[in-house]
Parts: structure tokens; C-alpha cells; sequence
């Protein structure tokens, strides 16, 4: 829309700047607490404007972990975080690319079953099927482990239907076409439809890494052994200290940290995820 | 190049609908058939079957003496240009054509050297092979389909109306290209189409399918003087041949329309009609004004359309209200309610049977 109001022009960003006020505001306090030291994060009013002690929490952060508490710095957590982040989004897509293809693309007995069979587990998220999965993946000797971490997660009846709907708008003629040029059916699914979906993979993976990301609860059952804490979870356990206050300076340089890897995936698929959940045309 | 028969082909769908009927061709080597109807008569169902893309029910299909019922696609020697194009989008305009030659494992040498030939033949520019389809024009992206299909060097050639997603200049321009481009390479060639203007020029011989059955198979002129009947005469030129319903005269040698007014018709030929209720046919370019009166029939005329190089009068003889097109060449100037003095020579009159629907002769 094109306006040439000035008042229009001006509240739109006067709408603009107050939300990313209101988004930003609680990251902006994140940093600031991340910069001053522990005594001052106990004093009242709260600090608003950034320290001196940034490389120092980033230090004891990174190597030492809070004082008296039983972690040993944010860097393996955060290693552990990634691998299960990424295990889950590559499973994820892997596994629903394929189920959508076989949907699509192969007449099977029972297709549309099997199709609806992964579709009503969306009503069936982690939470509610906690304690049978739990049995499942402790049978199967997968506590404190990056498979038992990730394979619970895996399977994706949202991926799998939204890969079935892109599947679905590529014409009919281009598979002809494959056939005809004497291409298998793998053949077909590595050359046609793996690139033509490109971009809604870029667009799944951002989202499904952020949803491994940040996964609490799993992690928090499943894993005793420190060296497989995830840091979202272990920055909650953070503020359990039994004695002192919690050291806040600490625990926001680690939320700081924890929020690094999403970002940079974000900032560097963005340009293939706005593609990937606009673009129509094929 | 290759033979290509078609033997009794049926088909049946899952849902019980029957497309095809009992369909016979036998399509010499190097010849263009096309294969012309409207939509829903089995046209592209006849040729999917010769692709390999549907099964087939009932009867046998041979390419070059070989059955190929049982074959993929990719082993029936066939390529196949679709009306879509079917390019694939992420592919360089080179890759696609390519593409096929990779899998069957040719060197990548020869695969070169062929994708270069084709570009040659078809006039597309080095620049063009290393775009993607989708910075091509509408009739580019057609050359690249049909490039597609050269490369393989395929013993048949099908074309599945290639040319209906381009507008109306640029169709007249591909449709002689791949005449010419058949006449070049010489290889045996299917064309689907519902366009009649584009079947008449195409092909050696047409097909005329209706309903999953052949209504009439000859070269486009037999087709033209000789329709079998109603549904070829209606479907063959354009401005469309005028119908009305007639009576052949107790002679035999003219047919009366309702209202009185008759046509002479060619001596001896309908002698064992006589009396017979008829459809008779003319076509629009067939009727002319009369020069002397002792054979002219009066039109009324009720709309004139100008087309520059053709004039079309719409009118009707009589008391016959039927709608009567009349081509004549040229400017002409009439106005509606005119009477216009029309005549036909006997031998370009029509006669079908309105039960059957077929020629009487």
C-alpha cells in the first residue's frame, strides 16, 4: 500500500518501535545483568544500563559455572544442546521426507490409513506419552545418550504432512517426465524432489532446530549424567541453589549463550525461510 | 524411426469408465499422425498408452514389430513433449536436456556433443543453455521441451498438445517450426491436439477420435471433402460446416429444405435415397453468391461479420429459420435483411443420415 499521510507515516512506526521496545526489553536486561557482578544483581532497583564485568561472567560462564554449584561451565552443555538440536531437525526431515513421499507417490494398501495414522500423533505430543516413552527408551538402554535425547523426538506428523503438501503441488507431468527420461524412483526423489523442496526443508530446519533447542522436559527426565545436560535445562536448575541467592549475573550470561546458536541459525537460513514458507510458485 | 501399431486397443478405468474402444492404427515409419478431438474423447488417453503412462486394457500396442504393453516408458524408445513443458524448475535448461542421457549412462562427450547439436537445430543460444527454465519465454521453454526430446534420438516422438499454453501468434510460429523440425529429422511422430486448425496442417494423416472410438482416420483433405460423418463434418473446418435438416426429392436429384427451397444434386449419385429424411452439409466457403439466376437460392441475411480478408454472412434460406454462414473473400458489403442470391455446385453438397450420423454415397 502506498500512503503519503505524515500521520500515518508516523504512527506506523510509533507502532513499529513500541513492539520491538516490548521484545527487546527483557534482552536488553538479559545483557545488562550479564555484565555486572553478583552483589550488584541483588540490590534493589535493578540495574538498566550495562556493567564492566561482561568478560569476567563470560569467563566464569564458559569454564567454571556457577560457584558451588555441581556444573562444569556452559560449553559442553551448550555441545550437548546442539547435537541434540540437530539430530532431532535432520532425523525429522529425513524421516518425514520420506513418509511423504512414499504417501504421494506410491499406491500401497492402506496409504490413506497409514497417512492418517502419522497425522493424528500430532494429538500426541511429548508431554502426554512421557511416561511410556520414558519405559520404551530406558528398555532400550538409551538414557544419558544423544539417541535417547533425540529419537523420541523425531518422528513428526507435522513435517511429514506439510512435506506431503508441497509434494502435492509439483505437477504430475514433471514425474511423467522423470519416468520417461528412464529415472527410479529413488532416482526421482534425489533429483526432482529433494531440490525442488530446498527450500522448505531451510524452512523446516530452522524451525524444528529451535524446537530441539529448546526442549525441556525430555532432557530433564532422561538424563542423570551431567556431561548430557542440555543448557536449557540446566539453566533452570541454576537458579536451585540451596543456600545463597542465585547468581543471576551467571545464569543470564548462560541464557545469553543459550540463545546464541538459534540466532545465528535464523539469521543465516532467513533469507530460504521466508522462501521456503511463501514461495507458491513451482 | 519405427513402425508404430495400435491393435485393438481398449481402455477401461478403475471406476468402470470406458475411454477407449476397440481402437485400430497402423502408423507408417516417419509419418505425423495426429491424433484430433474434443476434449474428453481419449485423445491424450490413446497416447499415455503409447508412452507407457497408463496400462493398457485390452489389445496390443508394437513399436518398430516390438509389443511394448509391458514396458516402462523410459524402454519404449519414446520421448514425449508435454503441454506443460514438465521442465524441471531447478535444473539449467542444458541439465534438462541432459538429464536423460546421464541416466542411461552415456558419456558425458557424447551427451555434450548431442544436448549442442540439438540446441543448434532448434536456435537456442549458448546463453539461453545455462539458464533456468523460468527466465524463458513461453515458446523458449517449448524449444527446451522439444530439445529435450531430440537429444534422445527416440524412435517416436509424442506430443501432447504442445502448443496450447502459447498465445495465439506464437502457436502459428512452433506449429511450422515442428513441421519442419519433423520434416528434418524424419521421425515417426504422434501429435495430440483439439485444435483443428493445427491438426490440418500437422498432419500426414488425422485421427478423428469421439467418445473413445474412431470416428474417421484419412489425410487432412480426405477429411475435409469426405467427412464420415456429422461429428467430422462439424469438427473439420472452420467457420464450421451449416447444418440443416432435408428431404431428398422423389428423383433423387435434389434435396429439398423445409419451406421449398432445394439444391440440385450431382446426377445418379442419391438415386436409392430418394424421399429420404437427410442432413444436409455445406460448408461456409462451398456457397457463393450466384452470377446467373436460373441457379440461385435467396438468403436473407441476419448478421454480417468483417474480418478483413474474409467477409461471413449469417442469414437463412426461406422459410428454413436454420443459421446459414456464408465465406466470402474479401470486403464485401451487405446489411442485415438483404436478400443475397446463393449458390452451391452439386458436388460439394453433404448428405448424412440423421440416425446414424453417417455419409450417404
Amino acid at each position: 500500500m502506498i500512503e503519503n499521510r505524515p500521520f500515518i507515516t508516523f504512527l506506523s512506526h510509533a507502532v513499529l518501535i513500541l513492539g520491538i521496545a516490548i521484545i527487546a526489553f527483557p534482552i536488553w536486561i538479559t545483557f545488562v545483568a550479564a555484565t555486572h557482578d553478583a552483589v550488584r544483581m541483588v540490590q534493589v532497583p535493578l540495574p538498566l544500563l550495562p556493567g564492566d564485568q561482561f568478560f569476567a561472567n563470560l569467563d566464569q560462564a564458559l569454564n567454571k559455572g556457577i560457584s558451588g554449584g555441581s556444573n562444569s561451565g556452559v560449553g559442553m552443555m551448550i555441545f550437548n544442546s546442539l547435537v541434540m538440536a540437530l539430530m532431532i531437525a535432520i532425523g525429522k526431515i529425513a524421516i518425514s521426507l520420506l513418509s511423504a513421499f512414499a504417501i504421494v507417490y506410491f499406491r500401497f494398501p492402506f496409504r490413506m490409513g497409514f497417512f492418517w495414522m502419522i497425522f493424528i500423533t500430532l494429538m500426541l505430543p511429548v508431554e502426554v506419552r512421557i511416561i511410556p516413552t520414558f519405559e520404551v527408551v530406558a528398555n532400550l538402554n538409551m538414557l544419558n545418550s544423544y539417541w535417547g535425547l533425540s529419537i523420541p523426538l523425531i518422528a513428526s506428523a507435522t513435517a511429514t504432512f506439510m512435506f506431503r503438501q508441497t509434494f502435492l503441488t509439483i505437477p504430475d507431468e514433471l514425474l511423467e517426465a522423470a519416468r520417461i527420461d528412464g529415472a527410479g524412483a529413488m532416482r526421482f526423489f534425489f533429483d526432482i524432489l529433494l531440490p525442488m523442496s530446498r527450500t522448505n526443508i531451510a524452512a523446516l530446519f530452522v524451525i524444528l532446530f529451535i524446537y530441539g533447542w529448546n526442549q525441556y522436559l525430555w532432557p530433564l527426565l532422561i538424563t542423570t549424567d551431567q556431561s548430557m545436560f542440555t543448557v536449557v535445562m540446566s539453566i533452570k536448575q541454576m537458579l536451585e541453589t540451596a543456600e545463597q541467592a542465585p547468581e543471576w549475573n551467571i545464569i543470564m550470561m548462560t541464557t545469553l549463550l543459550a540463545m546464541l546458536p538459534p540466532v545465528v541459525v535464523v539469521v543465516f537460513m532467513q533469507k530460504l525461510f521466508v522462501k521456503g514458507l511463501t514461495e507458491t510458485e513451482k | 524411426m519405427a513402425t508404430v501399431q495400435l491393435n485393438n486397443i481398449g481402455k477401461v478405468y478403475p471406476n468402470g469408465f470406458k475411454a477407449i474402444h476397440d481402437v485400430n492404427v497402423e502408423i507408417d515409419d516417419g509419418e505425423f499422425i495426429v491424433l484430433v478431438g474434443p476434449s474428453g474423447c481419449g485423445k491424450s488417453t490413446l497416447m499415455r498408452m503409447v508412452a507407457g503412462l497408463e496400462q493398457v486394457t485390452s489389445g496390443t500396442i508394437s513399436i518398430d514389430g516390438q509389443e511394448v504393453n509391458k514396458l516402462e516408458p523410459a524402454d519404449r524408445n519414446i520421448a514425449m513433449v508435454f503441454q506443460n513443458y514438465a521442465l524441471y524448475p531447478h535444473m539449467s535448461v542444458y541439465q534438462n536436456m541432459a538429464y536423460g542421457l546421464k541416466i542411461r549412462g552415456i558419456p558425458k562427450a557424447e551427451i555434450n556433443e548431442r544436448v549442442n547439436k540439438a540446441a543448434d537445430i532448434l536456435e537456442l543460444t549458448a546463453d539461453q543453455l545455462v539458464r533456468k527454465p523460468r527466465q524463458l519465454s513461453g515458446g523458449q521453454r517449448q524449444r527446451v521441451a522439444m530439445g529435450r526430446a531430440i537429444v534422445r534420438e527416440p524412435s517416436v516422438f509424442l506430443f501432447d498438445e504442445p502448443l496450447s499454453n502459447l498465445d495465439a501468434k506464437l502457436r502459428v510460429q512452433m506449429r511450422i517450426e515442428i513441421k519442419l523440425l519433423q520434416q528434418q529429422l524424419g521421425t515417426t511422430s504422434i501429435y495430440v491436439t483439439h485444435d483443428q486448425t493445427e491438426a490440418m496442417t500437422l498432419g500426414h494423416r488425422l485421427v478423428v477420435l469421439n467418445f473413445g472410438r474412431i470416428e474417421q482416420l484419412g489425410t487432412p483433405i480426405e477429411l475435409y471433402e469426405k467427412p464420415a460423418s456429422l461429428f467430422v463434418a462439424g469438427f473439420i473446418g472452420s467457420p464450421a460446416m451449416n447444418f440443416t435438416d432435408a428431404k431428398v426429392s422423389a428423383d433423387g436429384d435434389s434435396v429439398d429444405l423445409i419451406g421449398g427451397v432445394s439444391f440440385k444434386l450431382p446426377e445418379g449419385i442419391y438415386r436409392s435415397f430418394a424421399n429420404k429424411e437427410v442432413v444436409l452439409g455445406m460448408r461456409p466457403e462451398d456457397l457463393e453468391i450466384a452470377s446467373s439466376d436460373d441457379d440461385r437460392r435467396d438468403m436473407v441475411t441476419r448478421l454480417v461479420e468483417q474480418l478483413g480478408a474474409d467477409t461471413l454472412v449469417h442469414g437463412s434460406f426461406g422459410e428454413a429459420k436454420a443459421d446459414m454462414t456464408i465465406r466470402l473473400s474479401g470486403i464485401q458489403n451487405f446489411n442485415p435483411g438483404e436478400v443475397l442470391p446463393v449458390r452451391i455446385s452439386p458436388n460439394k453438397i453433404h448428405l448424412f443420415d440423421p440416425q446414424t450420423e453417417k455419409r450417404l454415397d
